[in-house]
């Protein structure tokens, strides 16, 4: 029998996971961008679950709009990535530091 | 162990070793394959949940969308001018104990292993007999949510506008059309009406026979 509890260590991990690879990735900028994919996949996870579990179907049209703004997001973030190795040759986080920040 | 749990251990398992794929590949290609893996096993377990309109709409709009630009831009900008992967080894330690610390703390405030276990009631309880996901979801987006429904039809357009105007890239030499002057033009400007008669004189005409 699936149980609630299934889906949301499914989706811990997973969230844990991302994290993991922000750490580890953190000089290229499209591993960046995916990582955040995944988080916001394992939140939809949650979302969907949790929409079955109380027969509400709020969660679900959430979910419906976190994949539209995730994907306005991931078009304009390669858009900006595209414009970035353009100007400067490069997509390495640690030299990109115009800013001087 | 029913098919049903079967399933989800299989989708899960194969979901949870992809996302471990997409960060330790070398290759941002692999990694973004890796990645359409996980989403349609997501999305599979989504179908498992019943929720059918999201499952599709994660295969249709995220794999066959956004994930295929994110493989267009990886090919398209050089993959060997991306970093090469230092610090993979230096990093790894404290990724995986703020990732350990992290699922930890998520256990801990679900309760997992705990005593009560809330399994999902066998028949949504808000769907009629016979009646769809997708009629149930429309129901409610038509109705209550139709603002934020129209409002993410334009965060929709605003992006397709922005990553546009990103992109463009004027280049020096080319001929374009200038619309303004072309929709300024008169008619003067094109054609000349100059006065002739219809008919030439016979004396223009060359004389036959000679």
């Amino acid at each position: 029998m699936i149980t609630l509890e299934h889906y949301l260590v499914f989706a811990a991990a997973l969230f844990s996971l991302s994290i993991a690879g922000i750490i580890i990735n953190r000089k290229n900028v499209i591993l960046l961008l995916m990582c955040v994919e995944l988080m916001l996949l394992s939140v939809n996870v949650n979302f969907v679950a949790f929409s079955r579990f109380l027969g509400n179907v709020d969660g679900q049209i959430f979910v419906f709009f976190i994949l539209t703004v995730a994907a306005a997001e991931a078009a304009i973030g390669l858009a900006i990535l595209v414009t970035l190795f353009r100007n400067r040759r490069t997509i390495n986080v640690a030299e990109l530091d115009s800013l001087k920040g | 162990m029913n098919f049903e749990l079967f399933a989800f251990y299989l989708l899960a398992a194969a979901a949870l070793s992809s996302a471990v794929a997409v960060i330790s590949f070398r290759n941002p290609v692999h990694s973004v394959l890796s990645l359409v893996l996980t989403f349609f096993s997501t999305a599979c377990l989504w179908l498992l949940l019943q929720a059918e309109f999201l499952g599709i709409v994660l295969v249709l709009v995220y794999i066959g969308a956004v994930m295929i630009l994110f493989l267009f831009v990886v090919m398209m900008l050089d993959v060997h001018a991306a970093p090469r992967r230092e610090g993979f080894i230096k990093h790894f330690p404290v990724a995986m104990a703020v990732a350990a610390v992290m699922f930890a703390e998520i256990l801990l405030l679900i309760n997992a292993g705990g005593s009560t276990r809330a399994a999902f009631p066998a028949q949504n309880p808000a769907l009629a007999s016979n009646e769809s996901n997708l009629h149930w979801i429309a129901e409610s987006l038509f109705s209550r949510y139709m603002l934020p429904f129209e409002v993410a039809a334009v965060i929709l357009t605003v992006a397709i506008v922005v990553a546009v105007l990103l992109t463009l890239r004027r280049r020096e030499g080319t001929k374009t059309q200038n619309a303004s002057q072309q929709v300024l033009v008169r008619a003067a400007d094109r054609v000349r009406l100059i006065k002739m008669e219809a008919v030439s004189k016979p004396s223009d005409r060359p004389t036959e026979g000679k």
